[in-house]
């Protein structure tokens, strides 16, 4: 849909990011429009973190988010499915062994 | 009686002087909750409003424990309202709502600004921005007071005004720097509202005599930081500084415009038609 | 990949309650059907906070000031959660505003009927609230994934709502005698209105079948309605306070409260544009509109000077 038809100032969208708390990686919280930079990273804190949700706020301009195309999801993901000797459970060790 | 006002009452005073006007600009500013113009932006303002009322709460209980501390007779001669007075007559114990929802407006303290209607978005932008750059520097100086519990409360609403002030100046920036009609709303607003600053940093009988005591903040020695900070915010958003304006004042001692009586009229409503119940 | 390769996946997606994320394929009136609901649900919340902005500068506790004010706050933020979901689909926030202020989109009745009195607060607290957390708590695991996750940040919010709604009819209706009476009075003008918040009867909605076949509905009007008097009726006694329908009574067989015939045609009337507010109420969220245009724009622009300045300074 044309988004010049109703309104062409309309502000950009944003993808909002919050650490909850430190030490945690930021995950996306939502999206809001806001006319800048600073005002995206405080309206995110006026919508995203009013019950101490945020330590930290990070946004980003939704245009400049690139998505990987779910149509290449198989060749994109399944080949990682039998590389299970990534994962430490692969390997069989006694019991005994501590610290490891 | 003004001479042999003693210093709890002074106290009790300011400590009013400080939450009316925070009560009354988180009332304003409530009303355009529902009402913005972007959403995110109506979510904004309202946690504004929200931090205001809870300052003004906290106040206003502290105000209630200096005002049951008095004796009878200092207590009768506070409040002219017949519904505090006959609670004072029964020997009740006052709490924030009773001074918050049954004074009337000539025992209200706050400055003219706060009680000024919110017009349009500048008008409301350039109250705010006016207040919130004597409120910082009000606050920074009361963290000091020699009174524990004042300071604690100026320590807790400082970081709450430091955020009201930084969107207040950005939006003064924003309407001012915008287009030419934001421009002008924003030149306007200013203009109309400048007469209604002096009083901001005007000394009150409270002020001096709390200044005296170590409890008070010096708002003489705060006018010319408020000037500087509004001075620099006014230039960057490509606005002019309005000259020879007369300054009103009267709040501080009571005298108000007329808002105040239409403000308190829907605030004190349910109070009023419905007296001594629990809500 | 064929069109039927591609229905033949968002089918087994479907199937296997996997969630629809923006990017997938679907079909033309999946989407069309999700604007439509998660539009409708948005627009709910924001005309929502009309009737009960209305109290906030008169509230009759500071506590309860600002207890009403944060609420009708997060009213706000949950229709821009479900503006942003509704956007992943393709429509913009500004589309919507003018579909609800055209009068092509609409919104929950219930809020063309006006607050007259405190106890108001607590009935749409209690009874609306609670009859729109009966509707969104399944819509938590609702297909699409941006509404689901929506719904689930909406949920969360939402549950303080409804216990300071039934906290305030409790205190009105333990207090004096006129406030006992005030929350009578509310709970007779908010029960009819709140029971048909669920939509038509099973027999009369046209779009519930395919909606349950998307997993946008989870389960149909009537079973949530019957739920809401069940858990409602049971609540009304904690409050000393009576249900106004003669016909409500326990029915063994069923497990159930048989209730009374619903006034259909108040319904459609209200829908119709004919409720005590409906003007008042659009009127409300134009007027907020085009007064903040010029601000809205005053932002763009002040922001396209800031970047062409910077620039200037590189180039510079």
């Amino acid at each position: 849909m044309s988004q010049q038809t109703v309104n062409k100032a309309e502000w950009p969208l944003w993808e909002v990011f919050i650490r909850s708390k430190a030490g945690l990686d930021h995950k996306h919280a939502g999206s809001l429009h806001a006319a800048d930079a600073q005002m995206a990273m405080e309206n995110a804190r006026d919508v995203y973190t009013r019950r101490m949700e945020g330590v930290s706020i990070w946004v980003v301009e939704s245009k400049y988010v690139h998505a990987s195309d779910p149509g290449e999801a198989d060749s994109m993901y399944e080949p990682a499915n039998d590389k299970i000797y990534r994962h430490p459970t692969f390997y069989d060790l006694p019991d005994e062994l501590k610290h490891m | 009686m003004t001479n042999s006002k003693n210093m709890s009452i002074q106290k009790l005073l300011y400590t009013l002087q400080i939450a009316d006007n925070a009560l009354i600009l988180g009332h304003r500013i409530s009303e355009w909750c529902g009402h913005g113009p972007v959403l995110e932006q109506d979510i904004a303002i309202t946690n504004t409003a929200l931090d205001h009322l809870g300052q003004a709460r906290s106040l206003y209980q502290y105000a209630a424990t200096q005002f049951n501390a008095l004796n009878q007779e200092e207590k009768k001669g506070l409040f002219v309202s017949s519904a505090l007075q006959s609670l004072i007559a029964q020997g009740k114990l006052l709490d924030e709502d009773d001074l918050a929802y049954l004074r009337d407006g000539w025992d209200f303290r706050n400055v003219w600004l706060v009680e000024q209607p919110n017009k349009d978005w500048a008008y409301t932008v350039a109250r705010s921005f006016l207040y919130d750059c004597f409120n910082y520097f009000f606050y920074t100086e009361l963290r000091n007071s020699k009174d524990e519990t004042l300071a604690a409360i100026a320590e807790k609403s400082l970081k709450e005004v430091t955020y009201h002030i930084r969107w207040s100046s950005e939006w003064v920036i924003r309407l001012g720097d915008g287009t030419e009609e934001s421009h002008k709303r924003m030149q306007q607003a200013i203009n109309d509202r400048w007469a209604y600053t002096g009083e901001l940093v005007k000394m009150s009988e409270a002020d001096t005599a709390m200044l005296a005591e170590g409890v008070g903040v010096d708002l003489n020695a705060i006018a010319s930081q408020w000037q500087e900070r509004v001075a620099s915010v006014i230039e960057e958003a490509t606005l002019t500084i309005p000259q020879d304006t007369w300054m009103q004042e009267g709040g501080k001692e009571g005298r108000h415009t007329e808002h105040l009586g239409y403000i308190l009229a829907e605030l004190q409503f349910m109070q009023r038609a419905y007296p001594n119940m629990e809500w | 990949m064929t069109v039927q390769s591609f229905e033949k996946g968002f089918n087994d997606k479907l199937d296997k309650e996997l969630t629809i994320e923006p990017r997938d394929w679907m079909p033309d009136d999946y989407r069309k059907t999700l604007i439509r609901q998660i539009s409708q649900h948005a627009h709910s919340e924001i005309v929502g906070m009309l009737p009960e902005g209305n109290w906030i500068t008169r509230a009759p506790s500071l506590r309860r000031k600002a207890v009403l004010l944060a609420k009708v706050q997060d009213e706000g933020g949950h229709g821009l959660y479900l503006y942003s979901a509704a956007e992943t689909l393709g429509i913009t926030r500004d589309e919507m505003f003018d579909q609800l202020h055209t009068g092509k989109a609409k919104y929950s009745s219930i809020f063309n009927y006006p607050t007259t009195t405190w106890a108001d607060m607590g009935a749409i607290g209690w009874l609306v609230d609670g009859a729109a957390i009966m509707n969104q708590v399944p819509l938590c695991r609702t297909s699409y994934g941006p509404y689901a996750r929506a719904m689930v940040r909406v949920c969360k919010e939402e549950s303080f709502h409804q216990r300071q709604g039934f906290e305030i009819m409790l205190t009105l209706a333990k207090g004096t005698e006129q406030q006992k009476k005030m929350a009578q009075d509310a709970l007779n003008r908010w029960w009819w209105p709140s029971i048909m918040m669920f939509g038509p009867a099973d027999d009369n909605s046209p779009n519930s079948e395919m909606s349950m076949r998307y997993r946008i509905k989870r389960f149909t009007n009537d079973e949530l309605r019957q739920k809401f008097v069940d858990v409602t009726v049971e609540q009304t006694r904690i409050l000393g306070l009576e249900v106004p329908d003669k016909d409500l009574k326990w029915n063994e067989e069923r497990g159930h409260y048989d209730y009374g015939k619903i006034n259909w045609d108040e319904f459609w009337a209200v829908v119709k544009g004919n409720g005590p507010c409906n003007k008042e109420r659009l009127e409300a969220r134009k007027t907020a509109w085009e007064n903040g245009a010029w601000v809205r724009d005053a932002a763009m622009a002040h922001s396209q000077k800031r970047k062409e300045r910077s620039s200037k300074k590189e180039a510079a």
